[in-house]
């Protein structure tokens, strides 16, 4: 590993003011010690920001929430509040991860996980992401966890969160501190798709700090669950997963908000599923309509082509345990 | 930890002695410095053992089972490699060094982290407890004795870890039953399979605690 200078922060003036484009905030560390390690990411400055008084989860005045960026996620998933009234959230981040992992990682850092796309994790494999302009070895190579929607000729990489993936459905706003003041960005503005830039993969500026994350409060009676498929029963990744939110009123729904993950090279929310899905009856059919037009754009490749079915299952089978709780 | 096993050798010659000579003598002149096992090595047989050197060396104090250590360490020292390599509490094992495995599992404040993921410099002023700081004195921790009671290991390399993570688990929100138990213990790998026997061993623990 690549050496480096370090300085703890114990606010977040000082946080912000030592950053910058060669400088790396750490919370938990679990994905950027990982990446120093594989010499994939090499900082010259670790500002340590686990001081930072942004561990707290409260409520805002619109029955939402206001999560500090380094609440961690075990605390998160087991926060009362969350369990009860946001648990798609709760079953996200459970099923990400292990125990000790959760423990460590905090709300702002689960945003800004890096892909686990092998090609990317290997210094010695061409990737635009980590060494822009040399290449994609995973287009060629062996892609089967890779992204079947937002790819673009340059990076097939999909975004690992589970956490995001639920927040997306939440409609969650991310709040950030940076050298010109803050700022609050929707989730669903905040990441951007590859294009021609796969190493640029948020808005986030050098220097920029997420200080929390809001989430609106859901309509009465809103149902939300999170069904993750992978290759293992708990500890792994997604192959596909469905974050869903509806209202069932009389037979129909309303509401309705769906996020995919392991199929995206950023967290999918699927608007047209949600509009597909909005006023129709809660029944099978419709939520095989919705899947089909969430993955009518999908792209395949040699060795993924089974994601698009699986997707589609997923979000039928999310629906389906949504709505029958309902 | 470690002159137990020192006194355990009748040749006076231990695994980790005899390893350590033979990366000196043997392997150190042939292979790449960065090796794990040559790092071992060369942190063995230094009379100042895995001070490690280059310009950035800063001073850090831990505190590891209740003791202060207070240490020289490059910002880039993980908390598993200060506790193994300048603390000599061995106990913490490197499996994987990237947080997959959960063999370098100790507890930071109360709670199960893996140390492979954390630099050293981080947990000034916390508390770290190593399986070395488990057991009251003499007295297992309850963990250890369900875990000698059920066989819940083959080779033992991964029992540490999944020791420290099954004594945060009696504190941690777990459902009763066995499932749930994997789901609770699934950041801990055992390659040899011990599973059926760690999960009746935690289930044991749980009832006792």
């Amino acid at each position: 590993m690549q050496t480096f200078h370090y300085k703890k922060s114990t606010n977040v003036e000082g946080a912000v003011a030592s950053g910058g484009p060669h400088a790396s905030f750490i919370a938990g560390g679990t994905t950027l010690v990982d990446l120093m390690k594989l010499n994939v990411m090499r900082p010259a400055m670790l500002v340590d920001i686990n001081a930072l008084p942004l561990d707290k989860i409260e409520r805002t005045p619109d029955g939402g929430l206001r999560i500090g960026a380094m609440v961690r996620n075990s605390d998160l998933a087991h926060d009362a509040t969350v369990e009860k009234e946001f648990p798609v959230l709760s079953q996200a981040l459970l099923s990400g991860a292990s125990p000790q992992l959760r423990n460590m990682a905090t709300t702002g850092g689960n945003l800004l996980q890096r892909t686990r796309c092998y090609y990317f994790r290997d210094t010695a494999y061409a990737c635009n992401k980590r060494a822009p302009g040399s290449g994609c070895a995973a287009m060629d190579g062996y892609n089967r966890i890779h992204a079947i929607l937002g790819t673009s000729e340059h990076c097939i990489a999909t975004h690992p969160s589970d956490m995001a993936v639920a927040m997306m459905a939440l409609e969650a706003v991310v709040h950030i501190r940076g050298a010109k003041g803050e700022r609050a960005v929707p989730l669903n503005e905040f990441y951007r798709l590859p294009g021609n830039t796969p190493q640029i993969e948020n808005v986030l500026e050098p220097g920029d700090l997420i200080t929390h994350v809001t989430i609106p409060a859901l309509p009465e009676g809103a149902r939300s669950h999170y069904l993750k498929r992978r290759d293992r029963a708990s500890y792994e990744f997604a192959l596909a997963s469905a974050a869903v939110i509806t209202q069932v009123q009389g037979r129909n729904l309303q509401h309705v908000r769906v996020a995919l993950g392991g199929v995206g090279t950023m967290p999918w929310r699927s608007k047209e599923a949600e509009q597909a899905l909005d006023g129709k009856p809660a029944n099978e059919e419709s939520f095989r309509e919705a899947a089909e037009v969430a993955l009518r754009g999908a792209k395949p490749l040699h060795d993924n082509a089974f994601k698009v079915e699986l997707a589609k299952r997923t979000l039928v089978r999310a629906l389906k345990v949504a709505t029958q709780a309902a | 930890m470690k002159k137990k096993e020192d006194a355990l050798d009748t040749d006076g010659l231990t695994r980790r002695s005899f390893l350590s000579k033979l990366g000196a003598t043997g392997i150190a002149a042939t292979a790449a410095p960065l090796l794990a096992g040559v790092v071992d090595a060369q942190v063995e047989t230094s009379p100042s053992p895995a001070k490690p050197t280059g310009a950035h060396v800063v001073p850090v104090t831990l505190r590891v089972n209740g003791q202060e250590h207070r240490l020289q360490l490059e910002p880039r020292v993980t908390l598993l490699d200060a506790l193994r390599e300048n603390l000599h509490l061995f106990g913490t094992k490197k499996g994987c060094d990237h947080g997959q495995c959960g063999a370098c599992t100790v507890h930071v404040n109360g709670r199960r982290v893996n140390s492979c993921l954390s630099f050293a410099i981080m947990h000034e002023g916390d508390e770290v407890t190593t399986i070395e700081g488990l057991s009251n004195g003499e007295e297992l921790h309850p963990v250890q004795a369900a875990f000698l009671e059920h066989d819940g290991f083959q080779c033992g390399y991964c029992t540490s870890g999944q020791m420290m993570s099954a004594a945060a688990l009696l504190k941690e929100p777990c459902g009763e039953d066995d499932d749930s138990v994997r789901e609770c213990m699934s950041g801990n790998i055992c390659r040899c399979g011990a599973y059926p026997n760690i999960v009746a061993a935690v289930q044991q623990a749980r009832k006792r605690a």
